[in-house]
């Protein structure tokens, strides 16, 4: 049976080391100029160290690319992925196909990774962007399990889902926070904005409270719900499926260290001996939910959730 | 790539010429608003066929209708684009190339597509439509462009997000055609990349099953210390991501000058005096412009009857700049118009000036009216005495599509409109 990478978003460079240890794999970094939503931002000197790190003990770092660029970031790319070719990162993800042919132009043998987030939705256009050129799709959090398995039966490129945390559900161009706030006649300090994770909106219809943020890229709204399937990992790995991520936005390092740590022993055991893994589960689970901060309740994110159109 | 940017005009006389005059693209969100767009000025229209487009619940066209629209266009030499955008899960693959197939041989010019799914499928098996790339890519930058022109594509809309210098470099660096938006409701997100609606109503947005979630009341808090503080206080409106509708009829000339291929107006939902009042607007505006640039004016009657169809605040996002909080709206969202579409016009009896009129809406005598459409001179009149079909007078047309008569003060042509002011 193959072992999914166990891939994981550290928050800075003294974090991988303690995430190489809880049995991570891979790791996404990068700085939010280029990528979207990440939980930490990594200078182009912490990249390299993250690669010498990652490297030594035989782990893979992802430098995130992903978002979506304006004319005025076109050229910055070329000088950017050339960085990331020297450096020797393992792949560089992306969403805009202006990153695809940047790579194509100083950077012909980057491995790279179609990252959309919500629009990778179907198993042809996972292979599409593949003959374009990308060795990993990053499905859309908004699958279910049976269309995720689906996906990995027909995909000619390796297939990444992510398996625990936030997810966004909305990214605008506007200052939506900022402009509210001008209306309000108020002026709020840039310090509330960028404190990732602190802001949220409250939907008392739902009773729901999304998180909320600005940056560079925009205005981010990030899901009531973190996903959780520790206790529903042998589906997708007996699929085939060639990374599991968690994604640790606005989360501690103590949680994430953790979080790691114990979907590393559910993917092993599963791996090991299925029968173990059934009995383990539960308490799997259990032990998540008791780290689980109060305001952000586990669910299993759309993996078993109809959804109509 | 070419490195001089296309010439738009050239000075002849003294006086500067238009080359290039862009297509008005239009929705039609029924054979019915088809027609109406086609008659009122639209060059093109887009429509949604039964299954892959983003408005699961408008009246959408069968194949069937599809011909009839696209045989009346050619008539009055308009184009037929059909609206394919969804972004599809496993299940939408089976049937797609057969739908493409049915599309193509309707007679359509092209279709509007977001995923690559349905882009290579329809190059293989429906091969003379024309791509276009939707909006639904969030395409913001000259080098993604460039990456669909070499995909084969004819044309691409542009992201909403996008400025007139940003498209201006657009147009310098890679040449195929843009259309943009240029009227009517948006996404306050990066299209595509709003997923609320799957969260909260469990409906995919990405095909089509939008709650608008985002025009919804939130309240903005901040947590500390495992404290919730709000930042609002009682008397403040929620939070709210409510946009005010795109308007760029002022912007017009600049588009036409930067080269802009095709102007779209947004709105398959709308009704048809929306349709023609906007298209109307537009089309004047269009053919103003590019008849004598040089003394073209904005005439303040243009915005005036724009602003007779319209239920929510309009502005000028993003083309003219990142908008702010003024283009948002916050509280109250929406105002009902000034006027409502009363009927429209069947048939006019030149001997007797008499009109015969399909009902849209309550009116009865003494109401003031106003009739317009592409062939007359736009006039206000109050109504006298109503008539039914069989000729009894009646104090009320009350009944929708009820076909009444009365007479006007100006002759009228079939399809002329009557809004009425409210
Ligand atoms: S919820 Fe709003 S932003 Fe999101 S897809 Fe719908 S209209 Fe667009």
């Amino acid at each position: 049976m193959k072992k999914p990478e166990l891939l994981v978003t550290p928050s800075s460079v003294e974090e991988i080391p303690w995430l190489i240890d809880a049995g991570a794999d891979a790791f996404v970094v990068g700085e939010m100029e280029y990528g979207l939503r990440l939980a930490g931002e990594f200078t182009r000197d912490q990249v390299k160290e993250s690669v010498r790190l990652a490297h030594d003990s035989g782990k893979k770092i992802y430098v995130a690319m992903n978002g979506i660029f304006h004319n005025e970031k076109v050229d910055n790319l070329l000088d950017y992925m050339q960085f990331l070719n020297e450096v020797n990162v393992d792949a560089a993800l992306f969403g805009d196909p202006a990153v695809l042919i940047t790579a194509r132009e100083v950077a012909p043998n980057m491995k790279l990774h179609w990252n959309p987030e919500t629009t990778a939705t179907n198993w042809y256009t996972c292979n599409y962007w593949g003959r374009k050129g990308a060795k990993r799709a990053v499905l859309a959090r908004e699958l279910s399990m049976d269309e995720v398995i689906e996906i990995k039966e027909h995909a000619e490129v390796e297939i990444e889902v992510q398996i625990h945390g936030m997810t966004c559900m909305f990214q605008s161009k506007r200052r939506l926070i900022g402009n509210y706030f001008e209306f309000l006649g108020r002026k709020m300090e840039v310090r509330e904005k960028q404190e990732g994770g602190s802001l949220y909106l409250f939907d008392p219809e739902r009773n729901n409270r999304y998180p909320i943020f600005e940056d560079q890229n925009g205005t981010h709204i990030m899901s009531p719900k973190d996903i959780c399937i520790i206790d529903e990992l042998g589906d997708l790995i007996d699929a085939g499926i060639d990374s599991f991520k968690i994604d640790g936005i606005f989360k501690s390092v103590e949680y994430n260290v953790t979080v790691t740590e114990l979907y590393r022993k559910a993917i092993d055991m599963y791996v090991n001996d299925p029968e173990q893994y059934e009995q383990n589960k539960e308490a799997l689970l259990k032990e998540i939910e008791n780290i689980q901060p109060k305001d952000r309740p586990l669910d299993t994110g759309f993996f078993f959730k109809e959804t109509v159109y | 790539m070419p490195n001089h940017p296309q010439q738009m005009d050239y000075v002849e006389n003294r006086k500067r010429v238009i080359l290039k005059k862009p297509e008005l693209l239009a929705p039609a969100g029924n054979l019915e608003k088809l027609k109406i767009a086609i008659l009122y000025g639209a060059d093109a229209v887009y429509l949604g066929g039964q299954e892959y487009g983003l408005r699961s619940n408008a009246d959408n066209f069968s194949l069937e209708e599809m011909r009839e629209g696209v045989q009346f266009a050619k008539k009055h030499g308009a184009k037929i684009y059909v609206t394919t955008n969804i972004y599809a899960h496993n299940e939408n693959i089976p049937g797609l190339e057969e739908y493409l197939k049915g599309i193509e041989d309707a007679g359509v010019t092209g279709i509007i597509v977001a995923d690559p799914l349905i882009i290579e499928t329809c190059k293989r098996v429906a091969p003379s439509l024309e791509i276009h790339l939707s909006t639904q890519q969030s395409l913001s930058n000259w080098k993604a462009v460039q990456f669909w022109k070499e995909e084969g594509l004819d044309r691409v809309v542009l992201a909403r997000e996008m400025s007139a210098k940003e498209i201006r470099e657009i147009k310098e660096k890679v040449d195929i055609e843009i259309e943009t938006f240029i009227h009517g409701a948006m996404c306050i997100a990066y299209s595509g990349r709003c997923v609320l609606s799957n969260h909260m109503t469990a409906r995919d947005s990405n095909r089509g099953g939008c709650s608008q979630s985002c025009r919804w009341d939130y309240f903005l808090y901040r947590s500390e210390n495992g404290r919730d503080l709000p930042l609002f206080v009682e008397q403040d409106a929620p939070f709210s991501m409510s946009p005010k509708d795109l308007n760029l009829v002022r912007s017009i000339p600049k588009m036409i000058d930067l080269g802009i291929d095709s102007l779209k107006i947004e709105g398959r939902m709308k009704s048809i005096h929306y349709i023609a009042t906007v298209v109307s607007v537009y089309r004047k505006v269009i053919d103003a412009y590019c008849a004598d640039p040089d003394h073209f004016k904005i005439q303040p009657e243009w915005i005036y009857e724009l602003s007779k169809c319209a239920n929510r605040d309009t502005a000028p996002a993003f083309f003219e700049g990142v908008p702010g909080y003024k283009e948002q709206m916050f509280g109250t969202h929406s105002h009902k118009p000034s006027h409502e579409f009363a009927g429209m016009v069947l048939d006019y009896d030149e001997e007797r000036g008499i009109v015969t009129l399909q009902q849209r809406n309550y009116f009865r005598p003494g109401d003031k009216v106003e009739f317009f459409g592409p062939d007359i001179e736009q006039f206000s009149m109050e109504i006298g005495k109503i008539w039914d079909e069989e000729g009894n007078e009646i104090d009320a047309a009350r009944h929708p599509l009820q076909i009444v008569q009365f007479k006007t003060k100006i002759p009228v042509k079939r399809f002329n409109l009557m809004r009425k002011e409210i």
